[in-house]
């Protein structure tokens, strides 16, 4: 079987040799134009007059377009039609698109873009919670709230009760490969466009738009992005109907690509976050009831905010059973890039939120984190009374002597049922690997002798749902196609970002065939061949496509199946796929000569495939029901060191347990764990965005924006998978791991807060992300 | 300009113009679309190549090489890396067989930057690799991968030959008299040595550069000249250079230098850019300072030797005449009391929020002298003096540097940017000043160093 196989990514060797092709290595037609945004250089405030004579007297320039020259509404917000492709005279964050030129060359358009002459009116900007909160300047009418129980009476009946705040920076993607788009206008005022997007159907939806076409007309293609991480699921739209329109407009190809600069300064990033808590707690450290505040800053236009903020919401409990939650969540509307998705989608940020309770409340009881984590833990399902799944699990090896027993409740301050819990035993094997309680003995003996350098060590737990949180969204498509010579050729409404999806779901159509992975050529994701696709995010790829081609392939194999089973006269349970081979009976034939034998019988070779998630069903606005169709779990314990003079530290060792289910290619998937947890460290701890006080981000270059670099990594780093099936019925039981493992990275945070606790006995309050300058702070506070 | 170099084994006569990069020279003008773009700034090495000289094989960052600079020399990209009958390279090998890409982007600039490594026999990863940028995979099967290869034997094609030369219009003087006259006839020309600022003036704010002299070819720039108990180190030496001359003499500047830039940008960038561009948070000046450096400077024939502290007059500004250049710098070969701390938001290839160097001369538990010198904490790299005069005449005692501490307020107003605010560039300098007494005491423990 090719599923559970450790193989390379399918484009590996490409990969290295240099030839796999990205948007902008895509042969271009003689005489493709170029394209550049002139952007607004104040946050907030009116055009007074655009003079653009310089830009187009510039050298290369073709034609300067402004939203006047648009011929439909140029709308490229995935939400709320909000986002205007060039100013509609009004401008609201500083690196907003005013207009569009199209130059002979890339240099040409970049050039010609910084010439423009535009005067403003300039309006007070929005920046601030407070400014924000106090302007009403919000997304909705109203904060969001969750509850679940009485709060109010569980925090004042509370034994003891603290209250805190977390403020935590946003994140640039920095996906190596920018944003890019290509079109090619065809005949009849049709359009192919290639885009470096997760979400192909929406970018042939809004160039239809854009050119008053039906989406029929546009046709949308990828191969692969140089990474996506939530930043290409939306923020693509504006470079692509911008070719379009060009392209249209010239009737030439367009291109357009983002400089760096540019990149980081037009997009969208990690929504910031500001989360108070109040709770209260009895003697052991579990929760009587916690009361969440979330404040958000969106930006300027609504994009996902609010599924984001929704799901930083619904991981407000992480994995931690809350008898009273409340959960007040505002979406603010500010004068910044216009937030969006970003791995995990608010997840991380929710979950930061009570990550920070459990320590802070362990640090007020004295007692290790860990333990107070534990009390808290959601039931294992055959610890819970009268649980609707209570039988035995697929993991419960070791016994769980932490697991409390909880008569009858197990839900979510959303009302689902926790009904997968498996941290117990992860927990306890996590732990025991990585000799945690000898290690943090260690370091506090370490901390005795050491009066400059400090270590700390932490350990968090992750659940993480899974499924969009837009029910509607939990479908997938697939197209297959069986040739004559048993060749097969894939396609699915998933992008390849370098997850390695397309290599999962071949293994898949391959497992579903028995035959060699070499047999199934894997094709660009195409809106022509597989439409209405929903993005390829929130970790489903795999779920989604994987099971919609599963049913194509499936198919197609029955369709075989009954031919040749019709020729031998024997019964179709009698025809076997695998090797290579097509067993029909006593008879032994290749997969290549039955392909051929029921295509001389005409049978239908090509099959689309359908999947639609089961059993989810939620009311986001009352935050009650079943938002998620099962949960991914993961643990990681981090050590670090920090120095007290000028807070400069390092992650010395992580260790990682991490639940794929039963894993369809547990090399890809420790790849999403390993890549997920630096990412996710690098947000809590170097990845500072800084905007000056007029709006300008100052972070607009790897020279000024500091993701993780190679020595940033943990020097020991171990990574093991838990090995167990999923209880939903996923493919092939394997779970998704896009998303979760980024959250692992907590514990790096939560690492050095406890280095800093070692400086004193006052909470340190470690805000993020904790670049040297924060550690120092927290240290001093520590001290106070 | 016409110039004559090897690409991927191959002579190659380009007729370019001077500030054409090689990025782009190779992805629009040769469709060799495997080296990527992904900051066209130097930071994330999306495109680095090989180049080979006579002084051998290094990896650069192909979006900031100007193509005047390859003259003469030999290029391999990834389309390059494997041997002409498609065996892949053992890195590439390894790259694959370690799960080393997922999104791939990057690919390419990594294995350039391990087969680079791989010729040269060496296998300090993270160094050789810190000027690789990788968002997705964590580095560690990239690192599992450099390890994997090392020992494998070098494929005979990587070993490239430099071509002969052909005639050359390029303006790049080869004598420091060439350049000086060069540069008396042309004073408001731009002198180009490594590019790696330079190259961003062109990439990214599109400066017209006028007339350019490139100073790679200046032979005797590049000299590293012991002079018994002193090194004269050429403007146009490399910070590899740099970093080789000095790793044992000088520990602490070298390990400040190990942290400077990245492979692929020590490679490119000199000694003598880093100090004429003026910049107040270049790490050079602050070493070199508390070294007690001198700068020589030439203009036409004549030549002035200056303390290095007073070439830098106000940010932006430093002393130096129309058709001035640097010569060379000079600097004591050891100094067993110097240590420089690099203060930035991530260790590797990240510009300091702070540099400070420290050189206190202690005799009979007194100190005699003081030389320390910030970057970063100022408008210029600039020595704390009421620091130095608050400790010179007292007892070697961390009291005393505790209390010198509190004199920096004095010698510096550090501003607030998005490196650093200025209450902690503050805090942190005077936490070197502190970490210096342990560090001398050899009691110090430096992050780095420590392990799980």
């Amino acid at each position: 079987m090719s599923v559970t196989k450790p193989l390379p990514h399918d484009a590996a060797k490409l990969h290295v040799t240099g030839t796999a092709r990205y948007v902008d290595d895509v042969p271009m037609p003689a005489g493709t134009l170029h394209l550049a945004f002139g952007t607004s250089t104040v946050a907030r405030g009116t055009l007074k007059s655009v003079n653009l004579e310089k830009v187009k007297q510039a050298p290369g320039v073709v034609a300067v377009l402004t939203a006047k020259d648009l011929p439909f509404a140029s709308d490229v917000s995935p939400s709320i039609h909000d986002e205007p492709l060039l100013s509609d005279g009004t401008v609201h964050y500083v690196g907003q698109p005013i207009f569009l030129v199209v130059a002979q060359t890339h240099l040409q358009a970049r050039f010609a873009a910084r010439q423009g002459d535009i005067q403003y009116i300039e309006e007070t900007p929005i920046f601030s919670i407070e400014d924000a909160l106090a302007a009403d300047a919000r997304f909705e009418d109203g904060p969001r709230v969750y509850t679940k129980g009485d709060i109010t009476s569980a925090l004042s009946s509370a034994p003891n009760r603290l209250q805190g705040r977390l403020e935590m920076g946003g994140q640039e993607h920095f996906y190596l490969e920018g944003q890019a788009a290509l079109a090619l206008p065809q005949e009849g005022g049709d359009m192919v466009v290639h885009s470096s997007t997760q979400h192909p159907t929406e970018i042939q939806h809004k160039v239809a738009d854009a050119l008053g076409v039906d989406m029929h007309s546009v046709r949308v293609e990828i191969r692969r992005m140089g990474g996506g991480f939530g930043g290409k699921e939306s923020q693509g739209n504006a470079l692509a109907v911008s070719c379009a329109i060009a392209a249209r407009a010239t009737g030439q190809p367009c291109k357009m690509r983002y400089d760096r600069d540019d990149d980081m300064t037009i997009t969208g990033k990690r929504h910031d976050f500001r989360i108070d808590y109040d709770v209260g707690y009895d003697a052991n450290g579990r929760l009587t009831g916690v009361d969440f505040t979330h404040y958000t800053r969106c930006g300027w236009a609504q994009d996902l905010s609010l599924p984001v903020a929704d799901r930083a919401m619904l991981h407000a409990d992480n994995a931690y059973l809350l008898p009273a939650a409340r959960i007040t969540s505002h979406r603010l509307k500010t004068n910044m890039q216009s937030a969006t998705a970003y791995r995990g989608f608010g997840g991380p940020q929710g979950m930061l939120g009570i990550e920070r309770v459990m320590d802070h409340v362990a640090h007020a009881l004295g007692k290790d984190p860990a333990d107070v984590r534990r009390v808290n833990y959601y039931a294992a399902p055959d610890a819970v009374t009268g649980s609707s799944e209570g039988k035995a699990g697929t993991g419960r090896r070791f016994g769980a002597k932490h697991s409390p027993v909880i008569e009858g409740e197990n839900t979510t301050p959303y009302d689902m049922e926790v009904t997968d819990f498996i941290l117990h035993e992860m927990t306890e094997t996590l732990l025991a690997d990585a000799d945690y309680e000898s290690r943090k003995a260690a370091v506090d003996e370490w901390n005795a002798k050491h009066t400059t350098l400090k270590k700390g060590i932490a350990f968090n737990p992750v659940k993480f749902g899974i499924s969009f949180t837009l029910t509607h969204l939990n479908q997938a498509g697939a197209l297959v196609h069986v040739y004559q010579d048993g060749s097969i050729q894939l396609n699915h409404g998933g992008t390849e970002m370098g997850q390695g999806l397309f290599q999962k779901v071949a293994q898949v159509a391959a497992a579903r065939f028995g035959v060699d992975l070499s047999a199934v050529k894997i094709t660009a994701t195409d809106t022509g061949k597989v439409p209405n696709t929903s993005a390829t995010a929130a970790s489903s790829g795999t779920d989604l496509n994987g099971m919609a081609v599963q049913n194509a392939c499936d198919i197609i194999r029955d369709r075989i199946a009954g031919c040749l089973a019709e020729i031998h006269d024997t019964a179709v349970g009698d025809v076997a796929f695998r090797d290579g081979k097509v067993m029909v009976g006593n008879v032994e034939m290749s997969f290549a000569d039955a392909a051929k034998i029921a295509y001389e019988n005409r049978v239908s070779l090509s099959a689309t495939g359908f999947y639609k998630t089961p059993d989810v069903a939620w009311d986001r606005i009352a935050g009650k029901g079943r938002p998620f169709f099962y949960f991914a779990y993961g643990a990681a314990v981090s050590e670090v060191v920090i120095d007290t003079l000028t807070g400069e530290n390092r992650l010395l060792r992580v260790d990682v347990l991490h639940d794929a289910g039963a894993s369809l290619n547990p090399a890809l998937d420790i790849g999403q764990i390993e890549g997920g947890f630096v990412q996710g460290a690098g947000w809590l701890t170097t990845e500072e965005l800084v905007w000056d006080d007029t709006g300008r981000l100052r972070t607009h270059a790897p020279s000024t924006y500091k993701i993780p670099a190679c020595s940033d990594r943990p020097e020991v780093f171990n990574v093991a998978l838990w090995d167990g099936e999923n209880r939903a019925e996923t493919v092939y039981r394997s779970k998704a791991v896009g998303e979760p493992p980024f959250m692992l990275g907590i514990s790096a945070h939560l690492a050095l807060a406890d280095a800093c606790g070692a400086c004193g006995a006052t909470y340190p309050d470690l805000q993020a992300p904790a670049t040297a300058q924060e550690v120092l702070q927290a240290v001093k506070r520590a001290r106070a | 300009m016409n110039i004559t170099f090897l690409l991927n084994g191959e002579t190659v006569d380009v007729d370019t113009h001077p500030t054409q990069t090689l990025l782009d020279w190779l992805r629009e003008k040769r469709r060799l679309t495997g080296t990527k773009e992904g900051c066209n700034e130097g930071d994330c090495g999306a495109c680095s190549v090989m180049v080979t000289d006579e002084t051998g094989a290094r990896t650069l960052n192909a979006c900031i090489l100007f193509m005047p600079q390859l003259h003469g020399k030999a290029v391999r990209t990834v389309e390059g890396l494997a041997a002409p009958d498609g065996t892949l390279h053992p890195v590439q090998q390894a790259m694959i067989d370690n799960h080393g890409s997922q999104c791939g982007f990057c690919t390419p600039g990594f294995v350039m930057s391990m087969a680079t490594a791989h010729l040269n026999g060496r296998t300090d990863h993270d160094d050789i690799l810190a000027g690789n940028l990788c968002r997705c995979t964590g580095y560690a099967p990239i690192i599992r991968a450099a390890q994997a290869s090392e020992g494998t034997s070098v494929p005979d094609h990587m070993r490239d030959v430099t071509p002969q030369l052909g005639e050359t219009d390029i303006p790049a003087p080869t004598t420091s008299d060439e350049l000086a006259q060069w540069y008396m006839d042309h004073p408001e020309g731009t002198l180009i040595a490594g590019a790696t600022d330079v190259g961003l003036w062109v990439t990214k704010h599109f400066t017209d550069l006028g007339d350019v002299a490139f100073l790679n070819r200046c032979a005797d720039l590049q000299q590293i000249e012991d002079q018994g108990d002193a090194l004269r180190i050429g403007a146009a030496v490399t910070m590899t250079d740099v970093l080789g001359a000095i790793r044992d003499l000088n520990p602490s500047y070298a390990e400040m230098i190990r942290r400077y830039g990245s492979e692929q940008v020590r490679n490119a960038a000199t000694i003598g850019g880093n100090i004429a561009n003026g910049s107040p948070i270049g790490d050079n000046p602050p070493a070199l300072i508390a070294l007690g450096a001198t700068l020589h400077l030439r203009r036409g024939d004549t030549r002035r030797d200056i303390p290095i502290e007073d070439f830098f007059i106000a940010y932006g500004k430093q002393d130096r005449q129309s058709g001035e250049f640097v010569e060379a710098v000079t600097v004591p070969k050891t100094a067993p009391a110097l240590r420089c701390y690099k203060l930035s938001k991530r260790f590797d290839q990240d510009i300091s929020a702070v540099c400070g160097c420290f050189n206190i001369t202690v005799e009979g538990g007194v100190i005699t002298a003081a030389r320390i010198a910030f970057g970063g904490m100022a408008g210029t790299p600039k020595r704390a003096a009421s620091v130095e005069a608050a400790l010179v005449g007292r007892p070697w005692a961390f009291e005393t540097l505790q209390a010198a501490a509190e004199n920096l307020t004095e010698d510096f107003q550090p501003m607030s940017d998005m490196r650093a605010s200025a209450a902690y560039r503050m805090e942190a300098a005077q936490g070197q000043l502190l970490r210096y007494f342990d560090d001398i005491n050899g009691k110090a423990m430096n992050v780095l160093e420590v392990r799980a």
